[in-house]
């Protein structure tokens, strides 16, 4: 009997495709489509302290096989979210990954405490892939330092009754440095890869096509960048458990971020373009597996690192 | 407002006729039951390119027309300007050949309670959806009084049957190669006086909606616009194809124009302030 379940630190998913933050709303908008609780998971927009709108439109540009959003992390703040959004999917029957995002150190700890309390979360993404107010608007997850202080932070605050996943930026030379420093620091997975940093200029203005200038490109223009660096941070640490996540469209591309060390898979880009794109990949997935002779999910995780 | 259309499927859409009409493409789908829960203003979402094609977001396209005869057999219509790679893709596909569509998407124009006097105004292929929100109209009993406007004769989309269900049509084009020279917001404010006109549907360019909204405040009648933003996904889970809006609170937020659109209450569209987050935005940096 083939086991599809996968971990991600201490908590079990049935399946190990999850939607990607900031790509399944608030899960109603795809909740009309399928079922919700026939995913691994859903992982919310990452949410942060205070209600925000945005960025100025243009916010998208689309690209080959990609596409570039400025959102600006567009919500309603975690209070809002913690009283409508979270009892709504709790109903639902789906596990729950909540995603947080801070602009200070001090954001992180107390969107942290905030979450300590709710029922029914499977795991906390820290999304740390945003500019520090305190530091000129350097990225946390470009740097170890504050990459560190972030995960340290949620760390403190947030107890241990579910597991903290760092989700880190590619746009570094060592990632797996950035890795190692923020399992020290307390995460007890990693969420890779978090959107790639480019530009689009429109040769018609001659100006960057974005309101802000740049934006996070994904779709499977980004695919072999996932997988490498899922590939690099699986062989730094290979008991840390990695939810991966980069242009994933099929079945065959999530098994590819599962070989190379990711337990479980997030699907962003390509639900923008087929609501039933997670539900598809999962069913493709599992008949992957099982035609390749795996008996559970666990045994193809990093499998392309296999000594011959 | 704020309510996801629920009756929304994905669906291949098989292409039944495809006939080039002026500067546009005029495609009919058979969708089976999907055309039963079309309400005019409404849109679909499609897929293009093909499988493995390099263009990953849908395509947005009002609904020009819906059919339902029942028992599975339904028809819709879309009317298809060729100026991008996207819709280029859809208007050369041919008959028989199957389009993933997602629909109907967005909110509908309001169909007043009682018979009013309606002027319907479009600008270029955004006329598109008014004939089947005249159709509407007019089975309630309303006056329905029509505006096209294009920057030239070949970019004014209106078909033979759509010209019957209004009770007048007025032509406009910049080049003057149609009807009266000048833009729509040239003519509206004497048509508006000249039928008693109690309420406003536009489709059509941002700057015309602008330019609607503000003859529609002047007059003091209520204007129902269908917007035009660029989206990513048409289903509410991107956040690109947002607006400032003002809610009935008096607060102004960023509005997704496939959920709370396309279809909004022209009066609350923040236009001088579109592609900006104005001063005092819900959440505003």
């Amino acid at each position: 009997m083939f086991d599809f379940s996968t971990t991600l630190g201490s908590s079990r998913f049935d399946n190990p495709i999850l939607t990607a933050s900031g790509c399944a709303g608030s899960g109603k908008e795809l909740s009309q489509f399928f079922p919700l609780a026939s995913l691994g998971g859903i992982v919310t927009k990452s949410i942060m302290l205070k209600p925000r709108s945005g960025r100025a439109t243009p916010r998208m540009a689309e690209t080959p096989s990609g596409m570039l959003n400025s959102i600006g992390l567009q919500g309603p703040g975690i209070d809002l979210f913690l009283e409508n959004d979270i009892p709504w999917l709790q109903t639902q029957g789906v596990r729950i990954v909540i995603s947080i995002a801070g602009e200070t150190v001090e954001d992180y700890a107390v969107l942290a405490r905030k979450v300590r309390g709710v029922s029914g979360v499977a795991a906390l993404e820290v999304n740390i892939s945003c500019p520090n107010v305190e530091n000129r608007g350097q990225v946390f997850a470009c740097h170890p330092e504050t990459a560190r202080a972030a995960i340290e932070a949620v760390r403190r605050n947030v107890g241990g009754d579910f597991p903290i996943i760092a989700k880190l930026s590619p746009d570094v030379t060592d990632i797996a440095g950035i890795a190692t420093e923020v399992v020290s620091a307390g995460a007890d997975g990693l969420a890779l890869i978090n959107t790639v940093l480019g530009m689009v200029i429109d040769t018609s203005t001659m100006r960057p096509k974005l309101a802000g200038k740049t934006g996070g490109l994904s779709g499977p223009a980004i695919r072999p960048v996932a997988v490498r660096a899922i590939y690099q941070v699986h062989q730094a640490l290979p008991h840390v458990s990695i939810l991966g996540m980069g242009g994933v469209s099929n079945g065959q591309d999530a098994l590819q971020l599962i070989l190379a060390g990711a337990s479980a898979v997030s699907v962003g880009t390509a639900t923008f373009g087929n609501p039933l794109a997670a539900v598809t990949i999962k069913s493709e997935l599992e008949a992957i597996l099982i035609n390749k002779g795996f008996n559970s999910t666990a045994e193809a995780v990093g499998y392309a690192h296999r000594a011959d | 407002m704020h309510k996801i259309n629920n009756l929304a499927t994905v669906i291949d859409a098989e292409i039944t006729s495809n006939r080039k009409v002026g500067a546009y493409h005029h495609i009919a789908f058979s969708v089976g039951n999907m055309a039963a829960h079309v309400r005019p203003g409404n849109f679909v979402a499609l897929s293009v390119g093909g499988p493995g094609a390099s263009t990953v977001l849908r395509r947005a396209f009002a609904i020009y027309r819906s059919t339902h005869l029942g028992n599975n057999q339904g028809q819709i219509e879309l009317v298809i300007a060729p100026h991008g790679q996207g819709s280029s893709w859809v208007a050369s596909r041919a008959v028989g050949e199957k389009v993933s569509m997602i629909g109907p998407l967005g909110t509908s124009f309001g169909i007043p309670s009682e018979p009013a006097r309606a002027l319907l105004v479009g600008g270029g292929y955004g006329s598109a959806p008014l004939f089947g929100l005249s159709e509407v109209l007019k089975s309630r009993g309303c006056r329905v009084d029509m505006v096209l406007g294009a920057s030239t004769a070949m970019k004014i989309y209106a078909p033979l049957e759509g010209k019957r269900s209004v009770n007048s049509l007025t032509v406009t084009t910049e080049d003057g190669s149609a009807g009266t020279q000048g833009r729509v917001s040239d003519v509206i404010p004497a048509l508006i006086d000249e039928n008693a006109i109690d309420v406003i549907y536009s489709c059509g360019p941002m700057g015309m909606l602008e330019a609607i909204t503000e003859i529609a405040r002047t007059k003091g009648i209520v204007h129902q616009c269908a917007v035009e933003e660029s989206m990513a996904c048409g289903i509410g889970v991107c956040m690109t194809c947002v607006l400032p809006v003002k809610g009935d609170d008096g607060v102004v937020r960023m509005l997704r124009s496939c959920i709370d659109g396309p279809v909004m209450d022209g009066e609350s569209v923040q236009w001088q302030a579109k592609r900006t987050i104005p001063e005092g935005t819900w959440g505003g940096i």
